[in-house]
């Protein structure tokens, strides 16, 4: 191990798992004295859980924590905090009605008595001034008033103030994400700084660029492992990308090829982001599966749903030829009915074509729900039974049900498969691609390279904006992710 | 889920509501040795015509989810009353006349809460209400607090008797039996019910929402307009107040019918039970002679008492 010797805190054999899905599965990972470690890896590789753990926010299945070269029983945010360790999280904590001052007093609880407020308002200006030199932010300001970007900096000024309780180790999960490239430096600048002085940072980010030129060593993490770790001077850019996830693409199936040339079918979407003028327009022709990648959370949703509106109505900067349905990923809150039957979860999307006159035929939607049980393959003894009584995957199959027997001949899929298990996901995969053959349309939006795969086009978007336009051919996980990454510096 | 066995025993939540109403009957009969047992009947089921018209309306607002209401109902239940009258004039060759106009007074009602509720983005519970204060207004303007009689053929049409049967409780039976197959049956019923589980989920599965809303909306007030003017014609005269005990009946029978408070999930025919379980109950405790003070106490005890009890199965939710 390169570097100090001395361990702030090790992590070993730590296992998490979300239902099925594994987070961590395995994970040693030390920070030494005086180190500023960088954190990549993919959305969903495990680096935020295994932040958490490390703050105490989650209690791991399986493994050991050891601070300070004591192993640690019950270990817990608070004890974390006694021992040292902040952590500024990707979602910000800061209470939205309190001021500034007040916000920094939540982390102190020995500020208190008389002019408590003036205290922990001088605590907060020193620290604000010594990071962020001219940051112009009130201490008597009510947070919920203030921008994102001023929010990040006092909540990253916040976690590296000090009273009694001793500071070892910073956690910053994308600290930079709200700031502009003068404020990101001078963070980062003080980072260096305070990790000569002998305290530890561990930094996550998805700039590569900051990775490389801010930490000591850096740790890559992939499908809730740790892919690669070394010195900081042993990577570059291609090296991370590689390592964040190329290797494995090779040992995945591959997909049969299909010789159809684009723009032999006639375009039924066209769209772009937010209708703005600079980027890509996304293009979907009859028959295509076309993916939409990128980080989560950059606009693949919001476009998806904008083609949902655009079906009924005419918006601009957006071309729907044909009816639409969507298959929600988040199934709990966008997509099951929870007091109904199967058979009424999948028919309620083709009620028109389940009548006999005006009419609700219950004859034609049990017949329905029994093709399409078959077709899918919905592991229940009933399709009456109510829709609760399958499993997460099961449901997942019948809202793809629901959306491929309805008489839509575009298919939007809002990352669908998150937490499908692998089975599940073949046989859905090849139902999508029968269904394309057939001339359906589908749009699908996947944070997995592996899905990717089977997409006929894929595009990448980045801050709301389509930043790549790859065709079949050109596809791999190494150009994705460099689309996504893509730094405007 | 304490509840969930006596609640479940037959499947159907909504035979206790029935059997309550005829425990109700009992004590009453009871105390009265056997007398004026048919007449008590005859007379619950014809005051519970009007509570079940109302519920029906509220049962489709209440199944659209957590905070639809319609609070307006009692006010356009007065105000219909006072136009049908109006319209109506005394005059049997006007009954229909103002039998529509009390209908298209409660369906302008209904596209005016739907508007406060869309386009001023007011949560209904509070546009309902104040939209309730702005007809209770028109109809003081409207009427001059002077109370029109009906013609002599409506009046005997509201409480004609078929058999001991009132012949608007049949009219009704087989109305409700109409709006069963609407519910479950059409795409209409379908969306009200979809909406009610997930709107989102709605939504995005293709379900109109707003189309949905507007037509609960509209058919509340509508049902609201038929209901004052049947009120005005049984009660032989309108009256702006007619309408003002059917704000808590007509969601007390909706909740005591099985009708799920917090959307998704409605009840036809526990609004029969439950509409007669309440005409009943006030039956008994006026037999009992206690005062008005106690009835309404008991009234409340007996709707909390519901409702604790049909919260184990909702918690699906």
């Amino acid at each position: 191990m390169p570097g100090p010797s001395v361990n702030i805190v090790r992590l070993v054999g730590v296992e998490k798992y979300f239902g099925a899905v594994g987070a961590l599965t395995g994970v040693d990972f030390s920070v030494a004295a005086g180190e500023c470690v960088g954190l990549v890896g993919h959305n969903g590789a495990g680096k935020s859980t295994l932040m958490h753990v490390l703050a105490g926010t989650l209690v791991p299945d399986k493994g050991q924590i050891v601070v300070d070269g004591l192993q640690r029983q019950g270990y817990s945010a608070l004890l974390a905090q006694k021992l040292g360790i902040r952590c500024v999280f990707q979602e910000l904590s800061l209470c939205p009605n309190l001021t500034v001052a007040e916000n920094a007093r939540v982390l102190h609880p020995g500020i208190a008595g008389w002019g408590w407020r003036k205290q922990a308002a001088a605590l907060i200006r020193k620290k604000l001034e010594e990071i962020f030199p001219g940051h112009a932010i009130a201490p008597d300001a009510v947070v919920g008033d203030l921008s994102i970007g001023k929010r990040q900096m006092i909540e990253v000024a916040r976690a590296f103030t000090t009273t009694k309780a001793p500071l070892h180790l910073v956690i910053l999960d994308e600290p930079t994400s709200s700031l502009d490239s003068h404020t990101a430096a001078q963070l980062l600048d003080h980072v260096r700084r305070v990790v000569a002085t002998g305290a530890s940072c561990v930094l996550i980010s998805h700039l590569l660029g900051e990775i490389l030129e801010y930490s000591d060593r850096i740790v890559v993490m992939r499908d809730g492992a740790i892919a690669a770790a070394d010195r900081a001077s042993r990577f570059d850019r291609d090296k991370l990308v590689t390592a964040m996830g190329g290797a494995a693409a090779s040992k995945m199936r591959s997909v049969q090829e299909r010789a159809a040339p684009r723009g032999t079918t006639p375009v039924c979407v066209r769209a772009r982001p937010f209708a703005r003028s600079d980027g890509i327009e996304l293009v979907a022709h009859r028959g295509e599966i076309v993916g939409l990648a990128g980080l989560s959370g950059h606009g693949q949703t919001e476009l998806l749903l904008s083609v949902f509106r655009g079906a009924t109505r005419r918006l601009p900067g957006l071309e729907v030829t044909d009816p639409v349905a969507l298959i929600a990923g988040d199934r709990q809150s966008d997509g099951i009915f929870p007091l109904w039957s199967i058979a009424k979860n999948i028919g309620i999307r083709s009620l028109g074509a389940l009548r006999t006159g005006p009419l609700i035929s219950s004859e034609l939607e049990d017949q329905f729900a029994v093709r399409w049980k078959k077709r899918v393959n919905i592991r229940t003894a009933d399709m009456h039974n109510n829709i609760l009584s399958l499993s997460g995957g099961n449901q997942q199959k019948a809202l793809f049900a629901r959306a491929l027997g309805s008489e839509a001949k575009i298919v939007l899929m809002d990352d669908p498969m998150r937490g499908v298990d692998i089975t599940t996901k073949l046989e859905v995969y090849e139902l999508i691609r029968a269904e394309a053959n057939a001339g359906r349309t589908f749009l699908w939006y996947t944070t997995e390279m592996e899905e990717l795969k089977n997409c006929d086009h894929v595009y990448v978007f980045r801050n709301s904006r389509i930043v790549a336009d790859l065709r079949r051919g050109e596809l791999s996980e190494e150009r994705v992710i460099q689309s996504s990454f893509q730094e405007a510096r | 889920m304490k509840f969930d066995w006596r609640f479940n025993v037959f499947g159907k939540p909504w035979i206790w509501s029935y059997l309550g109403a005829f425990l109700v009957w009992l004590a009453a009969i009871l105390f009265t040795h056997g007398y004026g047992a048919g007449g008590m009947l005859t007379a619950a089921l014809a005051l519970a015509v009007f509570s079940v018209i109302a519920g029906v309306a509220q049962m489709f607002v209440i199944t659209l989810g957590p905070g639809n209401v319609d609070l307006s109902l009692p006010a356009n239940i007065g105000l219909a009353s006072a136009v049908a009258m109006k319209m109506m004039n005394g005059s049997d060759s006007l009954i229909a006349v103002g039998f529509l106009a009390a209908l298209a007074s409660g369906v302008c009602i209904g596209i005016f809460n739907y508007l406060l509720i869309w386009l001023l983005r007011i949560p209904p519970i509070i546009s309902t209400l104040s939209a309730s204060f702005i007809i209770q207004s028109a109809g003081i303007s409207y009427g001059r607090g002077l109370q029109i009689k009906p013609p002599p053929g409506y009046a005997e049409f509201t409480s004609a008797q078929i058999a001991g049967i009132p012949f608007l409780a049949i009219g009704t039976a087989i109305f409700t039996i109409g709006i069963g197959v609407i519910l479950h049956r059409t795409i209409y019923g379908r969306s009200v019910l979809a909406i009610g589980q997930n709107t989102r989920a709605a939504w995005l599965a293709g379900v109109s929402v707003e189309r949905v809303r507007l037509g609960t909306y509209v058919l509340s007030g509508a049902l609201g307009g038929i209901c004052g003017s049947l009120l005005a014609g049984y009660f032989r005269g309108s009256s702006l107040e007619i309408g003002d005990e059917y704000l808590l009946a007509s969601i007390a029978v909706v909740v005591i019918g099985g009708t799920s408070v917090s959307g998704g999930k409605a009840n036809v025919p526990g609004l029969w039970g439950g509409a007669l379980f309440l005409v009943l109950l006030l039956t008994m405790l006026n037999t009992f002679g206690v005062s008005a003070g106690v009835r309404f106490l008991v009234t409340g005890l007996v709707i909390i008492g519901v409702i604790v009890a049909a919260g184990g199965p909702r918690s699906v939710r």
